[in-house]
């Protein structure tokens, strides 16, 4: 019984700093719809800024007033990003901010490396709290039980704060319909401001009240951040209730785990999630979207049309001079060439579902690494050669696509997007566990091409064909009856439903596509690098693919190949210098800011103001 | 128009590949060097500079074959695939003539699976998974650095000394914490037939719960605990199990927990009393030893940490072999590192002809509190080749060439 009490009282207290953070995501996406990416940063800095003022502040009053003072300042950077990076690109296609918070979380990873250091900082230990407590014969950090007693002082202060005050009520009023908020008169800049500092505080306050239970590192931003993501989407996504009782569910859950099934650390919190949302589809306390909120921001869609005579000759001569590249380029640059083809071809298929089906999938790399790792595991236990590998590694990905789009599919929005990250996740966690087929994060090595193929010429023509093959497959089926039934779909599924067009098993099939051209890439990956990881199936991946899409623009059709070429070959050049995130993650917001519409569409605008291209208006 | 901006892109790109740089004119010998030098600064930096040194020296007395030596230092953010595109360049496009680098072990298997297939010579620094010279070595691929198995097996040497019998074990979730683990209880069962092994605990790597996880170990009541948890999760393992007494009359056996990397950070609150294996700078009195932390001290204003040192035995391995093979063909530099033997600060080291792996060993002693941080007392330094499986074994376990 002690012992089930000790344990109990364990998780609780982990709940604590958890709940902080989630519930300063929860806040702001409840509020400004931006899922912010960059929240673990905040909690990052959090910790750095508190460890620094403990070293100033001292005795107990210093110790509190720390904890204080970094939610506060924390708080404070996040107004200064709201400000200078966000509130540009609030009229962006939905969701274009995380982006942004990408280059955010870049750019404050340097800024804190430069600052403090690379090595990890232990946090002090609270003054007076520093020992146990001995419940039912079970020792109990201190600690741990101040948690505990926080945890609901703070939950209960924002309870406070948001039902009984009037900014609470403005809040919670532009958490149901933020435009008719805007409609009312009330700023909405300013209270969009308000609540990312109380979010981040609420970030940085969490960051600095773990330092006792562990420090500060330069790890822990990407480290807490699945964790939030889980607890907010358990919770529902804009629900205190939701996230402080998410919080305690996984943290609880996540003890138990610990004791009773130790393997099981990976995987746990991303069953409870895909099950909870199996039940409940909005979270335990979340609630259906609103439809029509999330449709069309900004200026409407135009209607796609193929190329023109003049593009396609402009293309061809392109693909020509693609070609014939070995006879120019080095061998260098033929690698190059063919990772940039490989990563194309996998935005492409993102694209494929974000732009045109306006499904935001945030765990496309389940079927990037899931066609790797098919072909690479028929090659380790099969000899499968290498052409047979490769046409079954989109296979067996479109087959996952078919059965994890079956379980998203019945999701809609952001909920859609947090459930294919839990799949995805559990993909890589499987891979990652199963030491025994998949050799765990120690690879599957020494996957090369047949003979003929494994030339870097003969590949580099390989991954051309069939990279560009993919993409112009895509281009057509966005064009054919199919690609205007899943733009049907996005644009109104009413309406599309009663024209007589199934809309679910359209999205359906258009998902399982993309995960088979998503899984077409993986394959060829796989070969040209002779090996694949764990790591191409994690969130990162997922991530690197939903920003190319994002920055080369969503409403496009080249959003994705033309993204994926420029993030890419910039990324190419710039990790040669020390400072790249600082100067990747500064370029992206200077992109993001100045491209609102992605680099094709905002190209397209400037085209059309110049008069190097005829706007829609003067054709008809 | 999309299209347009699509082509204009991929010659955009095109034209930045051809253009790129140009290449150097061949007058120092290049090795590329590929590291996760952002994504794990903390060991990435010190042996940047342990290389620097080395180099410096090195240089200072006429190069190697009559040329200066140059590394080229490339950050593959902690990816393989990254990695293998930037092996790539260094060796077609850069001149390198040999590879060496990373921490990661994927990302050392990645570059030797390459390395094997492209016929590129790859000295894997500092990777510590077995797989790389064992289950998936191979014949251009050679590793430097005291591996899993070889650490794990000192630490069950001295774990098989005590009178422990229940031991639980805490490793991160992961290729290397499975390892460790395996390791250490092959080793030690082999020694000591009648030890137990009541729990085992895996801690996501970096998410440690600290306190559930020293409560599930305290449940199981064990004698003694073998951790293998670094960086951060040591840091809450420690501050955790101290708090909750669960190291109170156990001995622990910790893997890498006395390296300045992963000691120093604890600060004042360093266990005290475990066994550990490390890195002991302060207190090396062996001429070798002394002059190299001496001279880092001197040329950095800072302290070696175990990377410095396997960054500084890169660079003297490398010069060694180009030596010994006279000439900068892969070939010959792959044969000339066959049972290479070359004087280290640490002694003298051989690259095993059989598997690759060179006899570096490690220090193992006990953790203490000195001038309020973490140091190793009593601690001798141990020869790598002494903890090695029979060659029988070694050549079942790797493929043949």
């Amino acid at each position: 019984m002690g012992f089930f009490i000790a344990q109990l009282l364990t998780g609780l207290a982990n709940a604590g700093a958890l709940f902080m953070v989630a519930s300063g995501l929860s806040l702001i996406f409840g509020v400004t719809r931006i899922v912010n990416f960059a929240h673990g940063s905040f909690y990052m800095l959090g910790a750095y800024v508190g460890y620094s003022l403990m070293q100033v502040l001292p005795g107990m009053v210093g110790f509190w007033t720390s904890i204080l003072l970094a939610g506060v300042i924390v708080g404070l950077i996040g107004v200064i990003v709201e400000i200078c990076v966000l509130r540009p690109v609030y009229r962006a296609p939905e969701l274009f901010q995380l982006v942004a918070t990408f280059g955010v979380i870049l750019v404050i990873q340097d800024l804190t490396l430069m600052i403090w250091g690379a090595e990890d900082k232990l946090g002090p230990r609270a003054p007076g709290l520093a020992g146990v407590v001995r419940i039912m014969g079970e020792p109990i950090p201190k600690y741990d039980l101040a948690l505990l007693a926080i945890t609901p002082f703070v939950a209960l202060a924002l309870w406070y704060l948001i039902t009984r005050t009037r900014v609470g009520v403005l809040v919670r009023a532009a958490t149901q319909d933020r435009e008719m908020v805007g409609a009312l008169g009330v700023n909405q800049s300013w209270l969009f401001t308000g609540v990312f500092f109380l979010g981040c505080a609420l970030a940085g306050l969490g960051g600095a009240l773990q330092l006792p239970k562990g420090g500060a590192d330069l790890l822990m931003d990407f480290n807490i951040l699945t964790a939030v993501f889980v607890v907010v989407v358990i919770g529902g996504m804009g629900s205190l209730p939701g996230a402080y009782l998410a919080a305690v569910l996984i943290s609880v859950l996540g003890v138990f785990g610990v004791t009773y099934m130790p393997q099981s650390t990976l995987v746990l919190m991303f069953v409870i999630m895909v099950l909870v949302l199996m039940v409940r589809p909005y979270g335990l306390f979340g609630r259906p979207e609103v439809a029509g909120e999330h449709g069309q921001v900004g200026e409407p869609e135009r209607p796609i049309k193929p190329a023109g005579a003049q593009v396609r000759m402009i293309v061809a001569a392109g693909l020509a001079l693609l070609g014939l590249m070995p006879l120019y380029g080095s061998s260098f640059a033929l690698v190059l060439t063919t990772d940039i083809l490989i990563f194309c071809l996998f935005a492409a298929s993102l694209h494929f579902i974000l732009g045109l089906g306006g499904l935001v999938s945030f765990g496309h790399a389940a079927f990037f690494g899931g066609g790797a790792y098919v072909a690479a595991l028929l090659v380790t236990y099969a000899d499968t050669p290498m052409e047979l590998a490769m046409l079954l590694a989109p296979l067996g990905a479109g087959m996952a696509a078919i059965i994890i789009g079956w379980v998203c599919l019945r999701l809609t929005g952001v909920y859609f997007a947090m459930l294919t990250l839990a799949f995805s996740q559990l993909l890589w966690s499987l891979v990652f566990q199963w030491g025994e087929v998949t050799r765990g994060d120690d690879g599957l090595v020494n996957i090369w091409p047949s003979s003929w193929a494994s030339g870097t010429t003969v590949y580099f023509y390989l991954s051309l064909v069939i990279c560009v093959g993919g993409i112009l497959f895509l281009r057509h089926a966005a064009h054919a009856p199919f690609g205007y039934a899943l733009r049907a779909a996005r644009d109104s599924a009413r309406q599309a439903e009663a024209t007589g067009i199934n809309t679910k098993r359209v999205q359906w099939a258009a998902f399982a596509l993309a995960g088979a051209m998503a899984g077409l890439a993986g394959g060829l990956f796989v070969f040209s690098k002779g090996s694949v990881f764990p790591n191409e199936l994690e969130i990162a991946r997922s991530f690197d693919a939903l920003i190319v899409v994002f920055l080369g623009g969503v409403k496009t059709l080249a959003g994705g190949v033309v993204g994926g070429v420029a993030l890419e070959g910039v990324k190419d050049v710039l990790t040669r210098f020390e400072y790249w995130r600082l100067a990747l993650g500064v370029l992206i917001i200077v992109v993001v800011i100045l491209a609102p519409d992605g680099l094709v569409g905002t190209a397209r605008k400037l085209a059309e103001r110049t008069g190097l291209l005829r706007t829609p208006e003067d054709s008809k | 128009m999309n299209r347009k901006t699509f082509l204009k892109g991929l010659a955009g790109a095109a034209a930045l590949a051809v253009a790129g740089l140009p290449a150097f004119a061949q007058d120092t010998i290049k090795i590329g060097e590929i590291n996760h030098y952002k994504r794990m600064a903390a060991f990435a930096e010190p042996y940047k500079m342990g290389i620097e040194l080395a180099l410096e020296e090195v240089n200072a007395a006429g190069g190697v074959l009559g040329k200066p030596l140059e590394f080229i230092f490339r950050d593959d953010q902690g990816e393989p695939g990254e990695a293998i595109k930037i092996a790539e360049e260094l060796m077609t496009r850069d001149g390198a003539v040999m590879l060496t680098g990373t921490i990661l072990s994927n990302v050392g298997l990645a570059i030797s699976s390459l390395a094997a297939e492209k016929k590129y010579l790859y000295l894997a620094s500092e990777p510590l998974a077995d797989s790389i010279v064992w289950a998936s070595g191979n014949d251009y691929t050679f590793r430097l650095r005291t591996s899993t198995y070889m650490q794990a097996a000192m630490l069950a040497e001295a774990a098989a000394k005590s009178d422990a019998v229940r031991y639980a074990t805490i490793a991160p979730n992961y290729a290397y914490g499975k390892e460790a683990v395996e390791a250490f209880k092959k080793v030690l069962t082999t020694l000591k037939p009648d030890v137990e092994f009541v729990t085992e605990q895996w801690p996501a790597l970096f998410k440690i719960d600290a306190g559930a996880e020293v409560q599930a170990l305290e449940r199981s009541k064990p004698d003694a605990i073998f951790n293998v948890t670094f960086g951060t999760d040591l840091a809450k393992f420690v501050r955790e199990g101290t708090t909750r007494g669960v190291f109170d009359g156990r001995t622990v056996y910790g893997m890498l927990t006395g390296e300045p990397e992963y000691l120093d950070p604890l600060a004042d609150e360093a266990p005290e009393g475990w066994i550990v294996t490390g890195y002991p700078w302060y207190d090396v009195t062996d001429d070798a030893n002394k002059a190299f932390v001496d001279a880092y001290q001197a040329r950095f204003n800072d302290y070696p940490r175990i990377g410095s040192l396997v960054g500084y035995m890169t660079v003297l391995s490398i010069q060694a072999a180009l030596e010994k093979a006279g000439s900068t063909e892969t070939e010959a530099l792959k044969a000339a590192f066959k049972g290479l033997e070359l004087d280290t600060p640490v002694g003298p080291i051989t690259y095993r002809a059989i598997d690759h792996q060179a006899t570096m060993g490690a220090f193992v002693g006990t953790t203490a509190l000195k001038d309020g941080k973490g140091v190793m007392v009593d601690w001798t330094y141990k020869d790598g080749a002494d903890y090695l499986p029979t060659d029988e074994e070694v050549a079942k376990m790797r493929p043949a060439n």
